[in-house]
């Protein structure tokens, strides 16, 4: 036995965790704030095309959405292409007209997101641009994913 | 007599299960978070066309692009590949004049594109894709030669209506009305 006892060391071994749930929450809030849920169901498949020359939409809030695809029929089935504006497949085209016109005159920097699926058919695009044209939304982005 | 129960000792809330509840939460926004941004190419659409006859642009300064539905590319009459595209975009708008069958200068050159209807949509966008390549590459050069890193520092840096290299060279692009095909 040894005269001099060790001193045994008397802070606490375990790690606080008392400040945990604050980092945590922390966490929390900041995945909240950035979360965009999806606000629509898509009607149509889009799988977007890749290019390499392109430029990011900075404000999300000036951006409208227009959909083409096939029609989502279920149990893997596609239909004829479609397009989609919010929440609705468009059968009139006519209709693009008054819908986009709503919305510039809302919103006048308007940018509308050409989301359309890669092996659409340049035909049904430029029917829409048309309408764009009419409706008076000149600004356009044809949505595509990074080429890398 | 039932005996009443022993009060407990303390009547705090318990905080211990606080941690677990905010870890669920988080998996559950890190999970539904799609941090996507929207990424594309920008075109201006012309207005729609009015009866009075658009102004006249001379046979030079015009070039036209026609995608067909096989996804073949035909330059001003001429079949050529898609990496070809780039290349005789920058030297159609960059010829400042000296070859008479090119542009006068880049305000003047305008790019016309022509599709037919059953022309694929990844087709025209990879053409569309070489032609703002011909673009960007453009206005880069420019932007080096004013002392700028790239033409996007720059446009960053100065506001719109005072960007000199988007005033020299315009992104002059015309989206013909397509071929109804048959």
């Amino acid at each position: 036995m040894s005269k001099f006892k060790k001193k045994a060391a008397n802070t606490k071994q375990a790690v606080p965790t008392s400040a945990m749930p604050d980092i945590i929450f922390m966490l929390l809030i900041f995945f909240m704030v950035v979360t965009v849920l999806r606000e629509v169901e898509l009607l149509v498949r889009v799988n977007k095309t890749e290019a390499r020359n392109i430029e990011r939409i900075e404000q999300r809030r000036l951006i409208s959405y227009i959909w083409i695809g096939p029609e989502i029929l279920g149990a893997g089935q596609f239909g004829e292409t479609r397009v989609q504006i919010d929440d609705a497949l468009v059968d009139d085209f006519g209709s693009i007209r008054q819908v986009m016109y709503d919305k510039i005159t809302e919103e006048p920097r308007l940018i509308v997101s050409l989301r359309v699926d890669e092996e659409a058919e340049m035909g049904i695009v430029s029917d829409v641009q048309q309408e764009l044209r009419h409706a008076g939304t000149y600004r356009i982005n044809y949505s595509t994913l990074e080429d890398i | 007599m039932l005996k009443k129960k022993k009060r407990r000792d303390a009547d705090e809330v318990p905080g211990a299960g606080m941690a677990d509840i905010a870890f669920l939460l988080l998996v559950f926004f890190l999970v539904v978070t799609t941090i996507d941004v929207d990424t594309g190419i920008g075109m201006q659409l012309p207005p729609p066309p009015d009866d009075e006859e658009p102004p006249p642009i001379r046979e030079r300064n015009i070039m036209n692009i026609l995608v067909n539905a096989q996804g073949q590319i035909l330059l001003n009459e001429e079949p050529v590949g898609l990496a070809q595209v780039q290349d005789r975009v920058i030297e159609f708008v960059n010829n400042h004049g000296e070859d008479p069958d090119l542009s006068e200068s880049p305000r003047q050159a305008v790019v016309s594109i022509m599709t037919d209807r059953q022309t694929r949509y990844d087709d025209y966008i990879d053409m569309l894709d070489e032609v703002m390549g011909a673009y960007r590459e453009l206005r880069d050069a420019m932007a080096r030669e004013m002392g700028e890193d790239s033409y996007e520092a720059y446009s960053d840096r100065v506001p719109h209506d005072e960007n000199i290299i988007r005033e020299e060279i315009p992104q002059n692009i015309s989206l013909a009305e397509p071929d109804p095909g048959n």
